[in-house]
């Protein structure tokens, strides 16, 4: 349980960081929080020959208002969107998305650019860059570029990054007026990455739904959002009939794996009672509030 | 073996130097070139909070951190909260509410309990067993655990 050696570099620029990475050719890895590298480390799952440190490069931890969008820097920690009154105000469901991610100190070190570059199945954060519209930039040794999270998640731990790429920050556009939220998570035990999670934004307009964002977690290879589950609340006053339907749609959408701790039939069963709950809680939210 | 680092590092505020590898875990580090054998080390990847230590002030597990991370750092263990033979008041708590019994996780719970009475209201039990839930304890059952901590939290509050 210890890892294998590797040569160490504390990049203090994204630039060197980028060229470090490209001199490792393939075989360096970037350190940032280390909450998921360390442990395939220590399990030698992983072998880098080459660790990039961008701990200490500077400008990278931030979380800011930019017009209709939250700026949130790659190696903001956990805790910091959890606790953020940028946060509290503008995307509250993120903020309590992140009580459900591991423990304070897990959270205290994990950095939000990390976690959305290792993309397990079942974390919260790429459920809340997909559900909340974020736009991802990327810096490589030949530049940036930009990508929405709907293209960067490709399956199970793999993301569209090359071998020099490293997330540097994510865009989140705040949430419009009128929007409700709801966040549902089921886990074995506190902390616990979900056996299913379900995140769910409603904006209402004279009364109904003009706007619907159904994502889950835990229930395939990547996060997901749930299109003919949206679809259907859009025009519509919620109520028991039609929250029923948003349930069939979610259960339909999906194909869970069956694990250790959970089947299919179960998994499947409890996103839409999750997603159910969620949409209720979104709904009775939006209506609750002033703005 | 690859290149060793010399790294400086402030642990309880002893200024330490030390040569090391870059793939020496922050626990090993302490117990093994430190002598301060205070911090556990129970899972090796993360899960079990007993090698939790607090570095510039956020708790962090020692496990899943590497000692060359920490160079420039300040780093808190068990062995800094109070002087030898004596206790603070949140391990006076621990050996009044029966806290611990066979003590293995205890170290780590108390960095993590020191860590959250500083950054959670802790309004409630449950609040408290959240904010333990990332250390396991096989002994106690917790329930005294959560007694020491709403006492010293209670403590707190009365003095302010």
């Amino acid at each position: 349980m210890k890892p294998a050696a590797f040569d160490y570099v504390i990049a203090d620029s994204i630039d060197m960081a980028v060229v470090s990475l490209a001199d490792g050719g393939g075989d360096a890895k970037i350190i940032a929080g280390g909450q998921s590298l360390v442990p395939m480390l220590n399990f030698r799952l992983l072998r880098p020959s080459i660790l990039v440190d961008i701990n200490r490069v500077g400008g990278l931890a931030f979380i800011e208002e930019a017009g209709k969008n939250i700026r949130i820097g790659a190696l903001t920690r956990h805790f910091q969107l959890e606790t953020s009154p940028v946060i509290a105000r503008h995307l509250p469901i993120l903020a309590c998305a992140m009580t459900h991610v591991a423990h304070l100190a897990i959270r205290n070190r994990g950095t939000i650019g990390g976690s959305l570059a290792h993309a397990d199945p079942a974390a919260e954060l790429p459920m809340m860059a997909l559900l909340l519209d974020a736009e991802l930039h990327i810096a490589s040794a030949t530049g940036k570029r930009t990508i929405a999270a709907c293209d960067f998640f490709l399956d199970a731990l793999t993301v569209d990054l090359a071998g020099g790429d490293i997330v540097i920050e994510v865009v989140v556009p705040r949430l419009p007026l009128k929007t409700g939220w709801g966040f549902e998570e089921v886990a074995r035990r506190s902390g616990d990455f979900a056996l299913a999670a379900a995140a769910v934004t409603l904006t209402v307009s004279a009364g109904v739904i003009a706007q619907a964002r159904i994502a889950l977690t835990g229930v395939g290879p990547t996060a997901l959002r749930i299109a003919a589950a949206e679809a259907l609340l859009v025009g519509h006053v919620l109520d028991a009939g039609l929250t029923a339907r948003v349930i069939d749609a979610v259960r339909a959408a999906i194909e869970p794996n069956t694990d250790l701790h959970a089947s299919s039939d179960y998994r499947r069963h409890l996103a839409g009672v999750l997603a159910g709950r969620a949409v209720a809680a979104a709904w009775r939210r939006a209506n609750a509030s002033d703005a | 073996m690859s290149k060793t680092r010399k790294i400086t590092v402030t642990v309880n505020g002893a200024v330490c130097r030390r040569d090391v590898e870059p793939r020496l875990l922050l626990a090993d580090f302490l117990r093994g070139e430190l002598g301060l054998t205070g911090t556990h080390v129970g899972c090796e990847h993360g899960v079990c909070g007993a090698c939790t230590v607090i570095v510039e002030g956020d708790s962090i597990r020692s496990c899943l951190m590497f000692a060359v991370q920490t160079d420039g750092c300040r780093v808190e263990t068990v062995e800094g909260l109070a002087a030898p033979g004596k206790m603070n008041a949140l391990q006076a708590a621990f050996h009044e509410h029966h806290a611990l019994q066979c003590g293995f996780c205890t170290p780590g719970i108390l960095m993590t309990a020191t860590d959250m009475l500083k950054k959670y209201p802790l309004e409630n039990d449950d609040a408290i067993r959240e904010g333990l839930s990332g250390n396991l304890c096989r002994c106690t059952g917790y329930e005294h655990i959560v007694a020491a901590i709403r006492a010293v939290k209670a403590k707190a509050a009365a003095k302010t």
